[in-house]
């Protein structure tokens, strides 16, 4: 939108005008969107993240898109020699799914390793007996994970080190999903706990 | 001593997170701290406080441990939601008079191909060699899985 304007060209006033305008339309969205998360999650729909994908579990079950239905889920992409940002965003989940109580056997809670060259369905079963929550631990073919990680939009990069070894960048957000396999929203770990419950709650209730 | 010093001392023996200070010259390492491991991982992450007394800046250049093949320093960040992870091959500066942090979210000590788990409970020994300080040795106390605080598990609990 800026590029339209060049300050070299135009009279400084209607560059002025625009950044108020620009400011103003933000202010207008930002009020609209931050008080009723509904309106953020049914705009969402449209363009979020999510489709048909069929994995195995830590067991080694088939899991899909279809065998989800049913119970809304929140699902995280990660890998198990990640050593920071996994295992708290896990443990912050293990948290939530005991604050919801009773109502968390009414969802799922679902991992998928980004790291299929490293984490075997063992190395997956291995990190989350860590967290005391019943996690559906999730890999399978490289090229479907692949596909998977772009349909859920999920930025995956396998980084070589200096060292050897190799770390991955990765999207650390927690995606939540209806019961019928919409994408409804996503969490911040940074969001405080109460107000996590509630959205995760809403989503059981839905 | 400096009154400036002096009151950095203070507040390092104060501080409620200093219950275990390793001391070399101007450097002191406060609360060392690791997550305890899956029993599958060959890496685990260790944290610490360093503060620098001196009027030099002094700098982390490496550090070793019996209980890994390697260690090294790393940094991580967390931009529009993506997690990136990277060694820092210089290390880290410790500024003068100042403190660097190695905490969840960001520096951190990379201890690599563990010889076994980390447990809670346990102490890992550790030396975190200085530019100016030289060798200060440590014990990393390991803490829950899911901790992003010593001896804290996020949100409060156990």
């Amino acid at each position: 939108m800026m590029s339209v304007f060049n300050a070299r060209t135009q009279p400084r006033g209607v560059a002025i005008g625009a950044l108020l305008a620009c400011g103003l339309a933000v202010g207008i969205a930002g009020c609209s969107a931050s008080p009723d998360t509904s309106n953020r999650t049914s705009a969402a729909e449209h363009a979020g993240p999510g489709g048909p994908f069929k994995l195995v579990d830590t067991k080694g079950q088939t899991v899909t898109d279809q065998t989800l239905k049913g119970k809304p889920y929140a699902i995280f992409f990660g890998f198990t020699r990640c050593p920071d940002v996994c295992p708290t965003t896990m443990a912050r989940m293990e948290l939530l799914y005991k604050k919801l109580g009773t109502q968390a056997a009414k969802m799922n809670v679902v991992f998928v390793s980004v790291d299929p060259e490293h984490d075997k369905r063992e190395d997956i079963a291995s990190f989350l007996s860590m967290f005391d929550a019943p996690v559906i631990g999730l890999t399978g073919d490289p090229a479907e994970l692949k596909r998977m990680e772009k349909s859920f939009k999920i930025y995956v990069e396998r980084v070589p080190l200096p060292n050897g070894d190799y770390t991955i960048d990765h999207t650390a957000r927690i995606l939540l999903f209806d019961r019928d396999g919409q994408f409804a929203d996503t969490m911040d770990a940074k969001e405080p706990e109460d107000q996590a419950v509630k959205r995760l709650s809403r989503l059981i209730n839905a | 001593m400096t009154p400036r010093i002096a009151l950095a001392l203070i507040a390092a023996l104060a501080s409620p997170l200093s219950a275990q200070i390793a001391r070399k010259g101007s450097i002191t390492a406060a609360d060392p701290w690791s997550r305890a491991t899956s029993p599958r991982a060959n890496i685990g992450a260790g944290y610490v406080t360093v503060r620098n007394t001196s009027t030099q800046p002094d700098r982390l250049v490496s550090a070793t441990s019996p209980r890994a093949a390697k260690v090294e320093i790393h940094t991580m960040s967390l931009d529009d939601g993506i997690m990136r992870m990277r060694p820092l091959p210089n290390g880290l500066e410790i500024p003068a008079g100042g403190e660097a942090s190695l905490a969840p979210g960001g520096n951190h000590i990379m201890l690599i191909g563990l010889k076994s788990p980390l447990k809670p409970g346990e102490r890992i020994p550790a030396t975190l060699r200085f530019a100016r300080a030289g060798d200060v040795r440590i014990a990393f106390k390991v803490v829950g899985a899911g901790s992003t605080v010593a001896g804290v598990r996020q949100g409060g609990h156990q």
